[in-house]
């Protein structure tokens, strides 16, 4: 009894040892079934056979790409003139209308400045990755033009932008609560997209960009319905997509509140007739300071100080809220959540059960190594998201403290950062210059 | 009172023009780190033959329908065989064109008799929607001469590509716009 135990025993260990070579003999075969091609010879034909050849058709040639880049210059200096000089809200219809259909329809929204933001980010922090030129004149080009004469890419040379202003016929201005917070979106949006561009993952804003489906005419079904959805909502909440979500229009936003020329509402001197208080469907028009609810200058000034010392607060909330948020934001990953797959087939005993994994087994690649690139990405993200979470923070901490300051103003402005400079207040000015 | 009104407008100004150069100098830095990173001539996606396992999902996950990745026969690595994995389902009881016998669910791929016992197989690439069913059976047990790639006329180039993203493989790679594809009997060649 004791002798058969002690054989099982030495069997046991015998077994433990020799394993490891056992599974490695079993893996090259594994090997030779994968790589086992070749395995008939090439015919020798004797009826004098000629091999066809493939075509091999290539992709519209690379110039192209400048092409673009030129039409998009020409848009932006159009569409400049057209806005702060011309002050045709008219001609400003017709170069949404072309650019919709140049960008948009015919170059079917691939490359656009909106998803450039992540050629950048990428870049910028991965060695592997060369951006295009095109792709960051597209990023650079509308940020310039921002900073110089504010966000006429917006007006009309924004693809996205053109379809959601030639469908919006009926403005209702939002409740302003409601407004501030779908506000607050684009900026978090930006954070993540960045976040997942520069670790490698995912291309959000590409992925779920409403209107390509409408371009192409083809998309999953999903995303067509949410692109028909905000542009039904957009005939009364005009330009959704832009206020609520963009992220390209967060950076447009900051950059054109430093715009050397904007377009202005009256052509000449504002008479503070009131006539454009209401007209504009983005609420974004200030205006003129009146004298009735102005408080005293020392409270104001306690909220400045106290907001201000409040924005490091905030940064600091923001990094520990990401840094906990980091392990499952870098699900988004699909090597992390590969490997997350595969670990929980194991735990629960289950073999095998999605395409990936099976595909995964297939590609000769070990799960050590899988495993190890999880943990290398995870830690990407966990020194990367804090940056998110600070941007977020500082974010909020500068429109809160923006709130408390008070501009003295004597006539109607347009908000340089909301203002799309679509020109739908020219016509309610009385004044008219010849 | 004046000379306060000045103060306040000059500090105005300084927030302005610190904060102009705020955004100014993030935006001047970026082409600078970016210099050696920048190509002109650009990338197009393309299958690496070698890592693709035939797991399908080129077919589904591609944003076009029907896929812009295609299967491509290397007629120069085909044997020619009459038992071909990639033309004929497994178990098959005749060797025939039959629609019964043909694993290509679209009936994408013509047999041409060449020489006994040889024949030849090409794609019909209007109908062929990336399934890869045939590019598995010719090398699980074949030469392997069947493979996929991203075709460059119907491919819209996208940011991300979406195969890329799912692809389990990470078979799905940016390659110059220069060389466009992968061609498996001139990359065995060259290798």
């Amino acid at each position: 009894m004791v002798d058969r135990l002690f054989q099982k025993r030495e069997f046991q260990i015998r077994m433990k040892k020799t394993l490891p070579y056992i599974i490695f003999v079993l893996l090259l075969c594994w090997h030779a079934v994968l790589f086992a091609q070749d395995r008939f010879p090439r015919p020798e034909f004797e009826s004098g056979y000629v091999y066809a050849t493939n075509q091999m058709p290539l992709q519209r040639a690379p110039g192209w790409e400048y092409f673009d880049v030129a039409v998009l210059l020409g848009a932006l200096t159009l569409t400049t003139w057209l806005a702060l000089k011309k002050r045709s809200r008219q001609g400003l219809i017709w170069m949404s209308v072309f650019s919709l259909a140049y960008f948009g329809f015919y170059r079917e929204g691939c490359i656009c400045a909106v998803g450039s933001v992540q050629n950048v980010a990428l870049a910028l922090f991965n060695d592997g990755y060369t951006i295009p030129l095109s792709a960051l004149l597209f990023f650079m080009i509308p940020l310039l033009f921002a900073l110089a004469y504010g966000r006429v890419f917006c007006a009309g040379v924004c693809p996205l932008g053109a379809i959601q202003e030639l469908t919006g016929f009926q403005p209702v201005k939002l409740p302003k609560k409601i407004e501030a917070v779908l506000a607050s979106v684009p900026f978090i949006y930006l954070a993540l997209a960045v976040l997942f561009a520069s670790t490698d993952s995912q291309f959000i804003i590409c992925r779920y960009d409403p209107f390509i489906g409408i371009f192409r005419l083809d998309a999953p079904y999903t995303m067509i319905i949410f692109g028909i959805l905000l542009l039904l909502a957009g005939i009364f909440v005009n330009r959704p997509y832009c206020r609520y979500l963009c992220p390209y229009g967060v950076l447009l936003n900051v950059f054109s509140r430093f715009a050397g020329k904007h377009l202005t509402i009256t052509p000449a001197e504002c008479t503070n007739c009131r006539l454009c208080e209401e007209v504009c469907p983005y609420d974004a028009i200030i205006p003129s300071d009146s004298e009735l609810n102005r408080e005293e200058p020392a409270k104001p000034r306690k909220r400045f100080i106290l907001y201000f010392l409040l924005i490091p607060v905030f940064a600091v909330t923001g990094a520990a809220i990401f840094y906990t948020l980091a392990p499952s934001l870098a699900g988004v990953n699909s090597n992390v959540s590969l490997a997350r797959a595969i670990r929980s087939e194991k735990e629960s005993g289950i073999e095998s059960v999605s395409k990936a994994v099976i595909a995964f087994k297939e590609s000769g690649k070990t799960e050590a190594q899988l495993f190890a690139e999880e943990a290398t990405i995870t830690d990407r993200f966990r020194k990367s998201s804090p940056w998110a979470g600070v941007f977020l923070g500082i974010s909020l901490g500068i429109g809160m403290l923006s709130l408390t300051i008070r501009s003295k103003r004597i006539e109607y402005l347009p908000d340089q950062g909301k203002c799309y400079s679509c020109g739908r207040c020219f016509k309610y000015c009385p004044i008219k210059v010849q | 009172m004046s000379k306060e009104k000045n103060k306040y407008q000059s500090r105005r100004d300084f927030v302005r023009k610190a904060g102009k150069l705020a955004v100014i100098l993030p935006l001047a830095l970026i082409p600078v780190a970016l210099v050696k990173k920048t190509s002109a001539a650009g990338f197009v996606w393309q299958i690496d033959p070698f890592k693709c396992t035939q797991c399908g999902q080129c077919k589904t996950n591609c944003v076009l329908t029907p896929s812009a990745s295609k299967c491509v026969h290397a007629f120069q690595m085909c044997g020619y065989c009459d038992l071909c994995g990639g033309y004929l389902r497994q178990g098959v009881k005749t060797i025939s064109t039959g629609a019964e016998n043909q694993l290509c669910p679209t009936g994408a791929i013509t047999r041409k008799f060449v020489e006994e016992p040889y024949f030849e197989y090409t794609i019909n690439e209007a109908l062929c929607d990336g399934c890869a069913k045939c590019v598995k059976g010719c090398a699980d047990f074949g030469n392997g001469s069947l493979y996929m790639q991203i075709r460059h006329d119907k491919c819209v180039n996208c940011n991300d590509c979406s195969i890329a993203r799912t692809c389990p493989s990470d078979a799905i790679i940016r390659v110059p716009a220069g060389s466009p594809y992968l061609q498996k009997d001139k990359e065995k060649n060259n290798g």
